[in-house]
């Protein structure tokens, strides 16, 4: 079994590779300036495109989740550094680590269960109906073979099992 | 040009079915060839999926793909979130083999194969680069004389290293489409920013995402407009119903009508509002539509 220190020296590899772009940065400040996201909330991108690759703490903070994903700081960026692709990629390594908002989780859960992050509901059915289209569209709602196939696609990349873990590193009893 | 598949998405026929009916609607007004996409799924959304899992992301993208491929048909996107997902994913399938090669062997348990020989179009890029305003502009039955804002979002144009649709800061693309209709495209602060929703920001952390919606939105105010107009249903949602939120939450009311483009487009091509899925039971929608017939009748 590997002990926590090697298991820390893995995940920091694996940050630093994926932030070797963020190297470049010369914490000139365009990006915080230009997110609108940080004018409203705690994100300072800045801070984080400075400490992408060089702590593991990264992995828990609340602003990686703040971000909308706009692009306008990667646009602006006048040494063109990736930054909202690299936050993308630390997100997923913060995912696979179990730190997951119970909210995405439950997003994640409707995609497992109904092949859509918002499914159709009883008030949406009745809308549909009086507009004069088919109670179910023409997706997987309708088509329970096509369903089936995202759900062994879903279970090929072992996405179920990725959204069942949690921080402790344990999957949790669904029970 | 090949054929369209209609790509749906969530959102647009969960939540928004006006929308899927407008956008029928315009595109057999148009003439354009465009068939249903049956068995498509969430396209996945960019916002948690990606950020979760990239070949969770892209392999179902991947079966999305296939199956407008299937068809010979390039797919139509009404959604910037699925614009940016398939559109995205669709160029790492076409560009990175070893991407597309890892897809594949998840696409094989289910006996398909994506190949990469299609294009992803969003409806907005779609008019303006195939129709263009004034061929748009002849088929308009119906002057709109409103004053419009124009909400891009985000995800219609940025990255703009893989979009290509020009610079983000002041495009004029949309804008265009929405002038050949009659009406006036209003310049207003904050134009190309953000309505708050993308990213998993909406659905994790509502308060701080409506924060943004509300500068947004005190920007459209100012402008004095009678409608703001996006391509997106996401934007849609969270510039609609975030109004009832803000309401609630932060006692600020605005009262302002928002349409889908295919519903603006659907009024000017002559369609009744009840048909487009504008919701005129309620009092701002009922507003805009006074609006539109008193201009008619003047």
């Amino acid at each position: 079994m590997k002990d926590i220190k090697e298991v820390e020296t893995g995940i920091l590899d694996e940050l630093k590779n994926t932030s070797i772009d963020a190297s470049k940065c010369m914490q000139c400040g365009v990006c915080s300036a230009s997110c609108p996201s940080g004018r409203h909330t705690t994100l300072n991108i800045r801070k984080l495109v400075r400490i992408a690759g060089k702590t593991t703490d990264i992995l828990s903070s609340e602003e990686l989740w703040m971000c909308t994903t706009c692009y306008n700081c990667q646009e602006r960026c006048p040494r063109n550094i990736n930054i909202v692709d690299i936050l993308l990629d630390i997100r997923a390594i913060s995912v696979h680590q179990g730190f997951i908002h119970p909210e995405h989780r439950a997003v994640c859960e409707m995609l497992l269960e109904y092949g859509h992050a918002v499914p159709i509901n009883e008030k949406n059915r009745k809308k549909r109906v009086n507009l004069g289209l088919e109670e179910l569209p023409e997706t997987v709602h309708k088509y329970v073979d096509g369903l089936e196939e995202v759900k062994s696609l879903l279970a090929s990349c072992g996405f179920g099992k990725l959204i069942e873990h949690t921080e402790s590193g344990v999957t949790e009893d669904k029970t | 040009m090949k054929g369209l598949s209609l790509f749906l998405g969530c959102l647009v026929p969960n939540r928004y079915p006006g929308i899927e009916l407008a956008t029928k609607l315009c595109l057999a007004k148009l003439d354009i060839d465009c068939t249903d996409l049956p068995g498509a799924s969430c396209c996945p959304a960019p916002g948690v999926f990606r950020s979760f899992d990239r070949t969770t992301w892209l392999t179902l993208a991947s079966r999305n793909i296939v199956l407008s491929e299937q068809m010979e048909r390039d797919m139509l996107t009404i959604c910037n979130g699925c614009f940016s997902t398939l559109a995205d994913a669709n160029h790492s399938i076409k560009e990175d083999d070893s991407a597309k090669e890892k897809v594949n062997e998840h696409l094989e348990k289910i006996g398909k194969e994506v190949k990469g020989n299609i294009d992803v179009r969003h409806i907005i890029e779609f008019l303006y680069e195939e129709y263009g305003p004034e061929k748009i502009a002849s088929y308009v039955e119906r002057q709109l004389d409103i004053r419009v804002a124009v909400h891009y979002g985000c995800h219609l144009i940025k990255p703009t290293k893989d979009r290509g649709l020009g610079n983000f800061e002041r495009p004029t693309f949309f804008d265009e489409l929405v002038t050949a209709l009659g009406a006036t495209s209003v310049e207003y602060p904050d134009k190309m920013a953000c309505c708050g929703a993308g990213g998993g920001v909406r659905s994790s952390m509502k308060d701080r995402s409506l924060k943004m919606t509300e500068a947004k939105l005190s920007r459209i105010k100012e402008a004095e407009v009678d409608c703001i107009v996006n391509s997106c249903p996401f934007c849609h949602m969270q510039l609609d119903e975030g109004q009832s939120d803000i309401k609630e939450q932060m006692e600020i009311e605005y009262e302002i009508p928002v349409l889908h483009y295919t519903q603006l487009l659907g009024l000017a091509l002559g369609f009744p509002a009840e048909m487009l899925g504008i919701d005129t039971d309620i009092e701002k929608n009922k507003k805009f539509m006074n609006l539109l017939d008193a201009g008619m009748e003047s």
